[in-house]
C-alpha cells in the first residue's frame, strides 16, 4: 500500500478521511472546501490532525495513538503547494537548490540541470521571484519541490489550472515518479476525466455534503 | 560650528549610553517580538501591555520605578550588584538601563510587525523540503523579518539618544557619567549665557535624530522584496 490515511482533519466539525491507496497515482476528488489541501498538509506534516494515523510507503508518519507525529523534514514529502511558494529573498537558482542541497546524496534524483532543462527555465535562474510572471513563478515552484530527494508525493496544483506544456511535462515527471522511482503519489483533481485517466486510486472527498 | 572637549565628551557619552543600551535590549526585544507575534498564551495582553507601558507612562514614573527595581536597595539590583557586580545608582550603566527602557516598546513593535509580516507558509515549504525548525528561522524567517529587526534597532536607538525623564530620575544628572545631550540642554539652559552651547547640542540631537529616521525609513522600503507584503515598519 502507498497511503493508509485514517484521520479526523481539524477543520470545522472535523472532516474524516479514511482509505488506503495501491502503489501509484492517488486522486483526490471533491468540490473545493472538502479538505484536500488540508488532507496534504496532514500528510506533509504541516497540518496535525486531531486523530488518527498516516501511512506513507510502509512509514508510520503519525500516529495519535501511538504518539508519533513526525516533522515535516522527516516526512521527506515532495509537496508542489498550489500557490508557488518561491522564498523572495532568494535567487530562482537558490530556491530551486534550497531542497537539493539539504536532501542526503542518495536520495536526489535529479539534478538542478536537469529540472531546468525539463521545466525550460534556465533564463530566469539569476532572477528575484518578484520580477517573475505567474507562469514562470509556477514553473520555478514545481521545480523546487522536485529537486529535493523526496519519498513520497504530494500536489495540491490541479493538472486542469496547467497551460498544454505545462500539463505535458508535469504528465512526463508525473509518470517517472511512478514508475522509476515507485514513489506513492497524491494529488488533487477537479477533473473528472484526468482522474479517471491517471489515477490507480479516486478518493473522494465531501461526497456527503453534496448528495441530497 | 566647532564643539568644546566637554561637548565632545557629552556626544561621546551619548553614543555610548545609546549603543549599549540598544546591544542589550536587542536580545529581549528580539524574544518579546517574537513570543508576541508567534505564541497564545494566556496573559498575552497583559505583557503586551507591560511592554508598551514605557511609552505610555510619564518617564519620571519609569525612573522612579526603574530606583525602586535596579537601586542599591532594589530586588534586582542588589541581586546584580552581588552576583555580577553590576551596579546602575549615578553611573552611566544607569542611564544605559533607561535608555534601553525607555527604547524597548518601539524595538518590540517594530520586530514584531516584521516577523507578523513573514508569510508562515514559506516556513512550512521549507520544512518539507528537509529544513528543521532551527534552519527554517536562520534561514527563512529572519532573513525576511531582518529589515524590520535594524529599523527597530535604529529607532531604539534615535529614543535612547533622546532619553530624559527616567535617565534624570533614575541616575541623576552627573557631568560625565549621566549626563548625556538631553540633560546637557537642559543644564546649559538654566545657566545665564550658555545659549551657543544649547544651540550646538541641540543641532547635533536634531542631526542624529534625522539620521535614524532617515536610516530606519529605507529600511523598511528594503524589506518589501519587490511586491512581497513588508508594509508595517515604517515611521515615516
Amino acid at each position: 500500500m502507498s497511503f493508509e490515511i485514517s484521520v479526523t482533519l481539524p477543520r470545522g466539525a472535523g472532516i474524516r478521511v479514511d482509505f488506503a491507496a495501491p502503489a501509484g497515482l492517488t486522486a483526490l476528488f471533491g468540490p473545493s472546501g472538502a479538505g484536500k489541501t488540508s488532507l496534504l498538509d496532514a500528510v506533509a506534516g504541516l497540518l496535525r490532525p486531531r486523530e488518527g494515523r498516516i501511512v506513507a510507503g510502509g512509514e508510520v508518519l503519525f500516529d495519535s495513538a501511538a504518539g508519533i507525529d513526525l516533522p515535516p523534514e522527516r516526512r521527506a514529502c515532495g509537496y508542489v503547494f498550489q500557490d508557488n511558494r518561491l522564498f523572495p529573498h532568494r535567487r530562482v537558482r537558490d530556491n530551486l537548490l534550497y531542497g537539493w542541497r539539504l536532501a542526503p546524496t542518495a536520495r536526489r534524483w535529479m539534478t538542478l540541470d536537469e529540472a531546468v532543462a525539463f521545466l525550460g527555465i534556465g533564463h530566469l535562474l539569476g532572477r528575484m521571484p518578484a520580477t517573475l510572471s505567474g507562469g514562470g513563478a509556477r514553473r520555478g515552484g514545481r521545480a523546487g519541490a522536485r529537486l529535493g530527494g523526496r519519498r513520497s508525493w504530494l500536489r495540491a496544483e490541479p493538472l486542469s489550472s496547467l497551460d498544454a506544456p505545462g500539463r505535458g511535462e508535469t504528465m512526463a515527471v508525473i509518470g517517472r515518479i511512478r514508475d522509476e522511482l515507485r514513489l506513492p503519489i497524491l494529488y488533487v483533481s477537479h477533473d473528472r476525466a484526468e482522474v479517471e485517466r491517471l489515477a490507480g486510486r479516486i478518493v473522494a472527498m465531501g461526497q456527503e455534503r453534496l448528495a441530497p | 560650528m566647532t564643539l568644546s572637549p566637554e561637548e565632545w565628551g557629552i556626544v561621546a557619552l551619548s553614543l555610548k549610553v545609546s549603543l549599549v543600551a540598544i546591544l542589550a535590549a536587542l536580545p529581549i526585544a528580539f524574544a518579546l517580538a517574537w513570543v508576541l507575534a508567534r505564541r497564545r498564551f494566556p496573559g498575552k495582553i497583559l505583557l503586551d501591555a507591560l511592554v508598551h507601558l514605557p511609552l505610555v507612562v510619564p518617564p519620571v514614573v519609569t525612573g522612579w520605578l526603574l530606583l525602586i527595581v535596579f537601586g542599591t536597595n532594589g530586588v534586582v539590583g542588589r541581586w546584580l550588584a552581588e552576583t555580577l557586580g553590576l551596579t546602575f545608582m549615578f553611573r552611566w550603566t544607569g542611564a544605559a538601563l533607561a535608555a534601553a527602557v525607555m527604547a524597548l516598546p518601539l524595538m518590540v513593535r517594530a520586530m514584531r510587525l516584521s516577523l507578523e509580516a513573514v508569510d508562515r507558509r514559506l516556513e512550512g515549504a521549507a520544512r518539507t523540503l528537509g529544513a528543521g525548525p532551527w534552519r527554517t528561522f536562520a534561514t527563512i524567517t529572519l532573513p525576511l523579518a531582518l529589515p524590520g529587526v535594524l529599523a527597530g534597532m535604529v529607532l531604539g536607538f534615535a529614543r535612547s539618544v533622546g532619553e530624559f525623564g527616567a535617565t534624570i530620575t533614575f541616575v541623576s544628572n552627573i557631568p560625565g557619567e549621566t549626563r548625556t545631550l538631553p540633560l546637557a540642554i537642559y543644564s546649559a539652559l538654566q545657566m545665564p549665557g550658555a545659549e551657543a552651547e544649547v544651540t550646538r547640542l541641540a543641532l547635533i540631537s536634531v542631526a542624529l535624530s534625522i539620521v535614524a529616521l532617515v536610516a530606519s525609513e529605507a529600511l523598511a522600503r528594503r524589506s518589501g522584496y519587490g511586491r512581497m507584503g513588508g508594509q508595517g515598519a515604517h515611521v515615516l
